[in-house]
This record gives C-alpha cells, structure tokens and sequence, in this order.
C-alpha cells in the first residue's frame, strides 16, 4: 500500500500558512487515489498549532520536528528536520507546499533519500494506478505531464495551485522525531526579514488583483514629454485605492541600468514574465505593456485578464487578454483612481 | 578581503524571444528545431556570474569558473558573445541543454565537473548557479550540486551578497510578498542560488574577450561528452497551452466611461 506524506513547516507564529492545507489537499487526494495512507509531517519552531490546524485530516499519524533550532528557514537545518521526518515516514509519496522555505531543500532532500523531486507542480492525478503531475516548462510556455518511476517521489506543488483542504482542526497528537544535527550545521545565522514599508508594499501574492506596469509608462506622451513623476502617483494610487500587487514588465525594470527614466519603486521582484514571475491571481490588469508570448507568460495564471493599451494590434492582450481597450492609461487609470476613493 | 574561489553552474538556453514549440522523440520530448535555435546564457546564470565577477573584483586574487553543460557547437556560440562581459574560465561539458532533462544527473555532472577543477580549495569555494532555469524552471539543480559536494550552507533566491573582511558574508534571499530573508554565513564555502541581482548590465570589453578566449577554446576542444539518460522520468505529453483568448477590443470609448466599466469590474 502506497504512503504519502506531506510534508509542512509551520509559520513564524506557529500556524500553517493556506499554502501548507493546499499541500495536504492534495496529499489527500494522492492517497486516495492510490488506495494508500496519508501521514503529516511538520517541522519549525513552534508546530502544535499547525499540527492542529490539520488534525482531522485523516492522517494516520503526525510527525514532528520542533525546537529553536528549526525556527529559521535554514538549509541545514531544515534539510535535516525534513528528511528525518521524511525517514520516519518510510513514505513513498511527499507532497510540500512549494514555498521558498520548502523550495530551498527539496531537491536535496530528495537526494539525500534516492529519490526524485518534481518543483512548481500545479495538477496532480491518478492515473491507471500511478500518480502523474502537470508542471511547465521553458518559463511556462509548454507544459508536461510526467511520470517517474524512482521513490521516493518528492512532490511540491505551486501555491495557489489546488483548493486549500479546511474544516480539519482539532488536538494533534504529535510524534516527535528526533534530528541529529550535524557539525556545522548553525554556520549560518538567519538575522530576519527586510521588507518595504507598510505604505511602500507593493507585492502582495494574495490580492484579487494584480497590475501589470510596461513601459509606455515612462515615454514620451502625445505632448512630447515624459511623465514620470504622474505615472507613480497614478499607479502608486491606482495599487493602494484596489489594494491590488504590482507587477512589471522587464523593459520597465530594466531602464534602472540603462540610464533612462524610472519608477522608483519598481524593483526586479515586481517583474513578471519570462525571466520573472507568474503570480497567480484572480484578475489582472496590463497598462502600456508590449510583447508577444515571452514577455506575457507572466499572464499565465491569471484567470481574469484586461488591458489598456494605445495599440489594438498589441501582443500582449490580442488572443491573451479578454478585453483590450484602445485608450490612454495615462487618463484612464485617473479616473479609475477618482472613483475607487470617490 | 577574502580570496575567493567562485564557481558558476550555467546553462544555455533558447533565446527568449524565440517560438518554442516541443515535440516527441524517441528519448522523450524536445525543442522543435532545437539545434537550429538561437542560444543565449540562461538569464538567472547570468545574474550569477555577474555577481561572480564583481565579488572577484572586490577580493583580489579571486577566480571565476564557468561550468556549462550544453551541446559543444551551441556552448561556443553563446561563448563568443559571454567572453566580451567579465573574466572568467571556462570548464565545458559536451552534453544537452534541454531543459526535459532531470535536474539530479545533470547536478552530478555538474559536481563532478567542479571536482575535477585543478587546484580546487573547497574552504574557500562558493557554487553559484541560477535560482532557476528558463528552460527547467525548476530551481531543483544546485542543492544537488552542494549536496553532491558536501556543502551544507545554501541559499536560494539570492538578490545580494556582502562579504566582510573575515571572510563571513551577509545574504538576501528573496521570500514570499517581495521581501528578503537576510542570513549571516560564517564563511565559504556555500551554494547560492541566484534570482536577479542588482548589478547592471556590464559593456562588452573586447580587451576582457581576448583574454577568455585564451582559455576557453582550448576548454571547448576538450569538452567532456556526457550523457543524461533521465532514468525513471517519463512525460505522458508535452504541450502549448491552447488558450487563445476571443479578446474583445474597445476602440472610441471615453476615458471615463472606460474606468467606471474597470472599477465594475475590479469590485465585482
């Protein structure tokens, strides 16, 4: 009978983030499909609250990994954390929440147990008896459905990806595993997080919105000046009045180190598409963008999609946006601003 | 200052603004016309070894190793152009670039390849690579590599590195909500998974181009062949998303009118 465990790490707080229940639903899933068992694995810091949190899933047991010295999203120790729990599970199957913690020891704890891993997957199914995943390739332009034979097969699904699995809390019993931390384990030393400021946030992964900036914004404009400093008013109103995240198209992000005119609070962490993310989200809105498929596979996991544009032949929207409208972004997105705060 | 000795993992890659198309063969899926396409240094190994190049820079007697797999004719062309930005050397793997591959043999060429680097001092060595591939796009090869190499101080992400005078160094790696975990490392040596960096796009320097090609032809002469059998690896189907959208155009529609039908939208 097969096995699958997922496989969790808690929260600074102690909880388990919508992405760890998306992992266990489809860890779930997996079992069912294969007829198999489900075990929960969970490593970090403080863990009984995430423990709880998927208590009543149904799994057969709950390890754990808890302590100061798991805390920190560090390599080596959480390599150590997960694959002692991965171990004790003696499991088959792994499925993880593709987070950057998770994604950060993955591919090495799946050598460390001769098996496989298999990154950003966002479908998972039972096919004919065996497991096979959906996962891009080439910067989601094609996508794969593949199979492996080796095991343990390390699974890490996209966040957003599957339907978060809820109505599971209860009083986790915990099995705890014990790690033997290797020398040198503790050379590196997690000082903390830097983040924007509060006002200055313009990355938010779970908005029902996302904006997508190109570079029209920085061009010269039909009185054959730039204007700059009313497009970051405008976008920056535009983001905070939707409570929408911000994303950029390469050529914006780009002009930072080619000398020309910018928006100062674009960095490459907003940049979508081809060399940069593809969020999901809900709905999505492209301003003065150009490109053809490359530049719009940060589209891709955008369900909703509209586009203003002075170009109705663009690349961007034409045969990937549901509406494109032929107009100025410059006045547009003005009025947009005018009734969101009105 | 530190004398480093910094390793860059890079592949190749289609050109970006290529049409890929895949296609089924007899070993699994590929590019159409794969060989016929324009190849470029994957974007994010790029950013790496730019990175690699300005910290050898800041720390006198430090060396750039280049560590590429790809087929030999296509590794030379992208070489032609790679040589003109920063100094390097280059260690050429005679294999494919596809990115169908799996990541954990083509991590223990990789290993091998470093390895087998003349005079390699491990305390004094840092693995660079890309977070991720354009064409994988799995962010799953360099952990094997450190793991490989015994290596337990890795990073993903990496947008920045600080190194001090005592040889420790300071890391930002990009997490979730466009914000970065900063790590403090006692020093080399360590994996770094590179995302974008900060530095700008260096000039071509012909004077820097002479003085690669120096080494790296000689390196692609005796580029090692290799082979990525992906055992247990099987692809049901490779497609193109058929998603075409019916998009409707608004032409001659009023600004305002416009936005009172986005806000509907956005709020809806």
């Amino acid at each position: 009978m097969s096995k699958v465990l997922v496989l969790l790490h808690s929260e600074q707080d102690g909880s388990l983030a919508k992405s760890g229940l998306e992992a266990v639903g489809a860890a779930k899933s997996l079992a069912e499909g294969l007829g198999g068992s489900l075990v929960v694995g969970v490593f970090g810091g403080e863990i009984a609250s995430a423990a709880n949190a998927v208590a009543g899933c149904g799994a057969e047991k709950i390890l754990g990994v808890a302590g100061a010295d798991f805390a920190a999203s560090r390599y080596a120790t959480d390599a150590a954390a997960a694959e002692a729990i991965a171990k004790a599970a003696g499991a088959d199957y792994i499925v993880a929440p593709g987070t950057m913690r998770m994604n950060r020891v993955l591919a090495g704890v799946a050598y460390r147990l001769g098996g496989r891993v298999d990154s950003h997957v966002t479908g998972l199914a039972v096919e004919g008896g065996a497991p096979v995943v959906n996962r891009w390739y080439y910067r989601q332009r094609m996508m794969g459905r593949v199979q492996r034979d080796v095991r343990p097969w390390v699974i890490a699904i996209d966040p957003g990806a599957f339907a978060p699995l809820t109505g599971t809390e209860g009083t986790a019993s915990i099995e705890n595993v014990a790690v033997a931390l290797a020398d040198g384990s503790k050379r590196t030393s997690v000082e903390g997080i830097v983040a924007p400021a509060a006002d200055a946030q313009t990355i938010r992964p779970d908005a029902d919105l996302l904006f997508v900036a190109g570079a029209g914004w920085t061009k010269k404009q039909a009185d054959g000046q730039s204007h700059v400093k009313e497009a970051e008013e405008t976008i920056l109103g535009f983001v905070k009045g939707a409570g929408a995240s911000l994303g950029s198209s390469k050529s914006l992000v780009d002009q930072s180190g080619e000398g020309e005119a910018v928006l100062s609070f674009l960095t490459h962490l907003n940049q979508v598409g081809q060399t940069g993310a593809t969020p999901r989200h809900p709905k999505g809105l492209a301003s003065c963008c150009h490109g053809e498929e490359p530049h719009a596979v940060g589209w891709r996991f955008i369900t909703e999609r509209r586009a203003i544009n002075l170009d109705a032949n663009c690349g961007w929207a034409q045969g990937k946006a549901d509406v494109l409208y032929v107009a100025d972004a410059f006045a547009v997105m003005k009025k947009v601003n005018e009734l969101l705060t009105s | 200052m530190s004398e480093l000795q910094i390793v860059v993992c890079g592949g190749i890659v289609p050109d970006p603004l290529q049409t890929l198309a895949p296609q089924m063969g007899p070993t699994g899926p590929a590019l159409k016309n794969e060989m016929m396409l324009p190849a470029v240094l994957d974007p994010w190994a790029w950013h790496s070894l730019n990175e690699a190049a300005n910290l050898a820079k800041k720390n006198p007697g430090s060396k750039v190793t280049l560590v590429s797999l790809g087929p030999k004719a296509k590794l030379q062309q992208v070489m032609m152009t790679m040589a003109q930005k920063v100094p390097f050397e280059l260690v050429a793997l005679d294999g494919p670039a596809s990115g169908f591959t799996e990541s954990a043999e083509v991590a223990a060429l990789l290993a091998e390849a470093i390895e087998g680097i003349p005079g390699l001092d491990k305390s004094k060595l840092l693995v660079f690579g890309g977070w991720e591939s354009a064409s994988r796009g799995a962010g799953t090869t360099m952990q094997v590599v450190g793991e490989i190499l015994g290596i337990a101080d890795q990073f993903l992400a990496v947008d920045q590195i600080d190194v001090q005078a005592d040889g420790s160094f300071k890391v930002y790696e990009r997490v979730e909500g466009g914000k970065h975990q900063v790590s403090v490392c006692a020093g080399a040596p360590a994996v770094l998974g590179w995302a974008t960096g900060n530095l700008p796009e260096p000039p071509n320097n012909p004077q820097i181009g002479m003085m690669n090609m120096r080494t790296i032809m000689p390196s692609l002469q005796k580029a090692k062949p290799t082979q990525v059998k992906s055992e247990g690896l099987k692809f049901a189907s490779v497609e193109q998303p058929q998603q075409r959208r019916d998009t409707k155009i608004v032409k001659d529609m009023p600004a305002d009118q416009i936005a009172a039908e986005i806000v509907e939208w956005i709020r809806k």
